[in-house]
């Protein structure tokens, strides 16, 4: 067995300090992907530091620099997030998302902030026999010309193709979250949009954030009650599956027209794709079928696929449709 | 011993659903599996014993390096193919591990470690360094490097046949299907992992291994194990007292059982245990081969078939062969002057397929199936009117008429059930909201099977009751209860008067729970015994007498076929988004002898529902060409059927008993559910899109439009 130290700091601050000292800390929250790792070889460190008891678990409505958010604490877990009453009629995207995630039992132990921090389930990068940029840099990508499903079709590299597993991140991207973070120079904040990255040739990296740098809450600011929303995920079964594509939006109609719409794509990207072509494609239209299609159409012109990831390219035009159809419906009723 | 003639047995207990007699210890935890014994049973603390395993296809390992694993904190052992015990034979490749340098596939056992915990030898196993010389390998299967044709096909079959003049008569056809259809890779994955405890001692100046295995067969591991380790079957006793499934990948040993009773054999008779974590039960553990069935159907306009072609192509390893039999029910299921069935092989530099759960039945009736239904669309014909058109008077493959042939009354019954009166004959009529509905419906069949060596006791106890002994193996199906039920039945005793003993080597022969055999080979040498030992002994026995016997073979069954038979009916929903496959309804009804018990039997039925469905919809391992393993392998990735996609799943039974062919009525259910279940999902889907796919799984992607 392979020792390690385990540690449980009183405060986030001292959270922080432990971690930026000890090169091979991690934090440990709900567990349910680094504890995985562990048992795989792919993760190694020399000292959990265990941030799961820390007094971040309120949901509530507060008064941010530019209005009024709903801040959830990053040790909200999963389940308590999407039965929040506030999340569930102001962000249904929010809710729905994170109920398309994992299971029950799961749901009940994972948090906010280590749900956004999951890593990919790749299955080369959970393999240790098998090469993998992201889990060991300069190894190679055995994605590549391997098995596919699951690979990017947007923002992949030569380094890496792999796609980001979370639903939550894909809810949270489309309702323009934020994510506050303490780090060794103290607080800030970072949009979710800008948390999680591409690979480029740093694929190792999955997100902007250094290793100390402990995510304390997300905030979602408010929105007016006349703006829609949900998600669509589609998977290889109906319950307790990774998404093959998955579909965040949020909707405002003014009259026949779009206010505002936001699309945030998952299953597409190593990260949380906002699909901000296809929006602007749409905003001051109306939403038909064929204006949808040809929006997402826009986005999709960087795709890159290969015969197992060509499916997507229609499916994420599908769902999409799909769903912004069932959402301007909703807005009409 | 003796060979006894059975009579038929009333039914009392047979027939009801008698609560499962193991069920209180197993919801109370109390039920003990492979690795759960402890030293009141022997197993006094235990080393832990980790595989290292292969990370190359082929080649040699040129060097083992242990001395990193042996620094490790409660390691106290590395074997690898220099230093492990020597066996007598090696002609099982599969078994023979760390007798050489050779490596066959990938996942393939290099190097055992043993310590003083599970955690020690997992560490140690991760820092065992194992230097390698590869050689090219080849681990895909493709229609041009599927050419080899074995002896023969799993068990004992032929691997081709030919009847006829099947050229000419698709030739002159005036209706043909001719499609290619294709199964993928699929894992048994019991519920409990491959376990296995053994230690070796020293009985009366003689060798003993003891073992608790979790197997479908205890005799059959002894059998294996005892010539290649150079000792006599009775050196060897292995007990299976509860397996959480097996499903076909526990009815042989594996090598892992070799693995553990090599390690004990190196610790001076301190019992080693090794339980397989669900990654290596991917290369490890057996799985079914993918298949590329050629199918070709010729039938006049109305339907009835002139000639049926099935040829195989399908995969094996270099390091042991097993072939499926994937065109075995073709050869018996419809009437046609004019069939050929063939099987050809690649054989790769990968894991060793094994039984999974209606080998042969399941990918071979998912193509034939789906050809039927093809040519039902074809001629213009429902589906079921079909399959009665072409309904054999005579068992196509022997000659012989079936003993109980009810496939249409099975078709029939699910009909009227189902609703299919109701069916738009034309596909990709129905849309509700976002899905498109259809149905679909399929045959099944699977062979009545009895096998030779079994052997059942029984004794006379106090105050009325018997102890009914054979070594027999409960896998999770309910084999303890109904056994329990035959033999109060056949001793004409109430089953509290009965107390069974099975899962044990010591106990009278007994064959593996596998081809749906159990209940029937077991169960009739227990009416063997107990009818003989009424005869010898009357019904008010003095305690401690005893009658061991096997059931005789009936010269008047030869003159018969006995398969059961079954009709699978699914709805299919197929959103027209996202091309997503959910199945609302999948209903079975089945032929299959009498029902012992209809709550197990129930059990059975709808779980090989639910693992067909599974197949149709969700399971493929994917298999990494480059690096010859499966790299889908875990329970996230290798997908099977979660409950949300299990809806209203049922199963119904003629009322029947083939009493020519267990003196019980019985014919066997562990595998028939599974058989035909996936076709009619693919029926189903068809139907409600129009859109035919010919390969499983049915996953979204092959339904966007």
């Amino acid at each position: 067995m392979r020792a390690l130290d385990y540690r449980r700091p009183e405060s986030a601050q001292e959270a922080v300090e432990l971690v930026s000292s000890h090169p091979g800390a991690r934090y440990l929250a709900g567990g349910s992907n680094l504890v995985d790792h562990l048992k795989l070889g792919v993760a190694a460190p020399d000292v959990l530091v265990d941030v799961s008891r820390l007094p971040l678990d309120d949901v509530e409505e507060v008064e941010g620099e530019d209005g009024a958010v709903l801040r959830i604490g990053a040790n909200v877990r999963n389940s308590d997030l999407a039965a929040h009453p506030v999340v569930r009629s102001r962000f249904p995207v929010v809710a729905r998302a994170t109920l398309a995630g994992a299971s029950g039992q799961i749901r009940n132990q994972a948090t906010t902030a280590g749900n956004l921090l999951q890593r990919t389930r790749c299955v080369y990068f959970q393999d240790v026999t098998t090469a993998c940029n992201k889990r060991k840099p300069g190894t190679g990508c055995s994605a590549l010309g391997g098995y596919a499903r699951y690979n990017a079709i947007l923002g992949a590299s030569a380094h890496c193709v792999t796609t980001h597993p979370s639903d939550l991140a894909v809810g949270l991207a489309a309702v323009d979250a934020t994510v506050v973070v303490l780090g060794v120079e103290g607080e800030r904040r970072i949009r979710l949009e800008d948390l999680h990255r591409l690979p480029g040739d740093r694929p190792e990296a999955d997100t902007t954030l250094a290793a100390s740098d402990l995510i304390t809450a997300v905030e979602l600011p408010m929105v007016d009650t006349d703006t829609r929303s949900t998600y669509a995920k589609v998977r290889d079964r109906a319950s307790f599956a990774f998404a093959l594509v998955s579909v965040a939006a949020t909707l405002r109609m003014e009259g026949d027209r779009v206010g505002e719409v936001r699309i945030a794509w998952g299953g597409v990207a190593h990260k949380p794709w906002r699909a901000r072509r296809a929006e602007a494609a749409l905003t001051g239209g109306g939403i038909e079928e064929d204006a949808v299609r040809a929006a997402v159409d826009e986005e999709l012109a960087t795709a890159t696929t290969d015969d197992g990831t060509a499916y997507k390219v229609a499916m994420v035009r599908n769902t999409t449709t799909m769903t912004l159809l069932r959402l301007a419906g909703e807005v009409r009723r | 011993m003796t060979e006894q003639r059975t009579r038929g047995i009333a039914p009392r207990s047979i027939g009801t659903s008698l609560d499962r007699v193991d069920g209180p210890e197993k919801v109370t935890g109390l039920a003990a599996y492979a690795v759960e014994h402890g030293a009141d049973e022997g197993v006094s603390a235990p080393l832990s014993v980790w595989l290292v395993t292969s990370t190359i296809a082929k080649g040699r390992v040129s060097r083992v390096d242990p001395s990193r694993a042996l620094a490790h904190p409660g390691v106290t052992a590395v074997l690898d193919h220099t230093n492990a015990p020597r066996l007598e034979q090696t002609d099982n490749g599969e078994l023979a591990i760390l007798q050489d340098d050779r490596v066959g596939f990938r996942g393939q056992v290099v190097a055992l470690v043993l310590a003083e915990t599970s955690e020690a030898a997992r560490e140690g196993a991760a820092l065992v360094e194992v230097s390698y010389e590869p050689e090219p390998h080849e681990a895909e299967l493709r229609e041009d490097n599927a050419t080899y044709k074995p002896d023969k096909v799993n068990p004992a079959m032929e691997t081709d046949t030919d009847e006829g003049d099947v050229d000419a008569a698709l030739a002159s056809a005036p209706v043909l299907v001719e499609q290619t259809y294709r199964t993928p890779y699929e894992h048994n994955n019991p519920l409990e992992p491959h376990a296995t405890v053994a230690w070796w001692a020293e009985h009366e100046g003689r060798e003993v291994l003891s073992m608790f295995d979790s197997t479908q067969g205890v005799h059959g591991v002894v059998q294996a194990l005892a010539p290649m380790l150079g000792l006599e079957p009775d050196q060897v006793r292995v007990r299976a007292p509860y397996v959480g499934g097996g499903f076909g990948s526990k009815g042989e040993a594996h090598a892992h059982v070799m693995a553990t009773v090599l390690a004990a054999q190196t610790t001076g008779g301190r019992p080693v245990r090794l339980a397989v974590t669900r990654q290596q039960m991917f290369s490890l553990t057996g799985y079914r081969t993918a298949t590329i069935s050629h199918m070709r159907l010729g039938a006049g306009a109305d339907g009835r078939l002139t000639a049926i072609e099935h040829a195989v192509q399908e995969q094996t390893s270099v390091v042991r062969e097993f072939a499926e039999q994937t065109a075995s029910p073709t050869r018996m299921l419809y009437a046609a002057p004019h069939r050929r069935t063939s099987h050809r092989l690649a054989r790769l530099d990968v894991a060793v397929p094994s039984w999974m759960r209606a080998p042969g039945e399941m990918p071979g009736m998912f193509a034939h199936e789906v050809a039927m239904d093809e040519l039902a669309v074809a001629c213009g014909l429902d589906p079921i009117v079909l399959r009665e058109r072409n309904e054999p008077d005579l068992d196509p493959e022997t000659g012989k008429p079936f003993n109980d042939r009810r496939l249409v009354e099975c078709l029939r019954r699910g009909a009227e059930r189902f609703g299919w009166a109701d069916r738009p004959p034309e596909p990709r009529a129905r849309l509700d909201g976002d899905w498109w509905i259809g149905t679909g419906v399929a045959s099944a069949t699977y062979p009545a099977m009895k096998q030779p060596g079994n052997t059942a006791r029984v004794t006379s106890l106090e105050g009325g009751r018997y102890e009914v002994a054979i070594g027999s193996v409960d896998i999770g199906t309910g084999a303890r209860t109904v056994l329990t039920q035959i033999a109060a039945d056949a001793l004409d005793v109430a089953p509290t008067d009965v107390e069974l003993a099975i899962a044990d080597s010591l106990l009278p022969s007994a064959s593996v729970a596998g081809g749906s055999s159990g209940t029937s080979s077991w169960g009739s040498a227990i009416v063997a015994a107990a009818q003989l030992f009424r005869a010898d002994h009357g019904a008010v026995p003095a305690p401690g007498l005893h009658t061991t016997a096997s059931a005789a073979d009936d010269p008047a069954s030869e003159a018969y076929a006995f398969h059961s038979f079954g009709a699978v009916f699914a709805e299919a929903r197929v959103n027209r988004w996202t091309g997503e496959v959910r199945v609302p309804r999948l209903h079975g009804v089945y032929s299959v002898g009498r029902v012992i018990n209809p709550r197990t039997a129930r059990s059975q039925l709808v779980g090989g529902l639910v693992m067909g469905l599974s197949a149709a919809l969700f399971e493929e391992s994917h298999r990494d060409p480059r690096f010859g393993h499966v790299v889908t392998q875990d329970l996230a990735t290798y997908h099977v059927a979660s409950h949300a996609d299990v809806l209203d799943v049922d199963a119904e039974w003629l009322e029947e008993s083939d009493e020519a062919f267990t003196p019980m009525g019985s014919r066997g259910i562990g595998e028939i559910g599974i058989v035909g279940t996936a076709a009619a999902v693919a029926n189903a889907t068809f139907h409600a899109t129009g859109t035919r796919v010919r390969s499983l799984p049915l996953t979204a992607d092959h339904f966007l439009e």
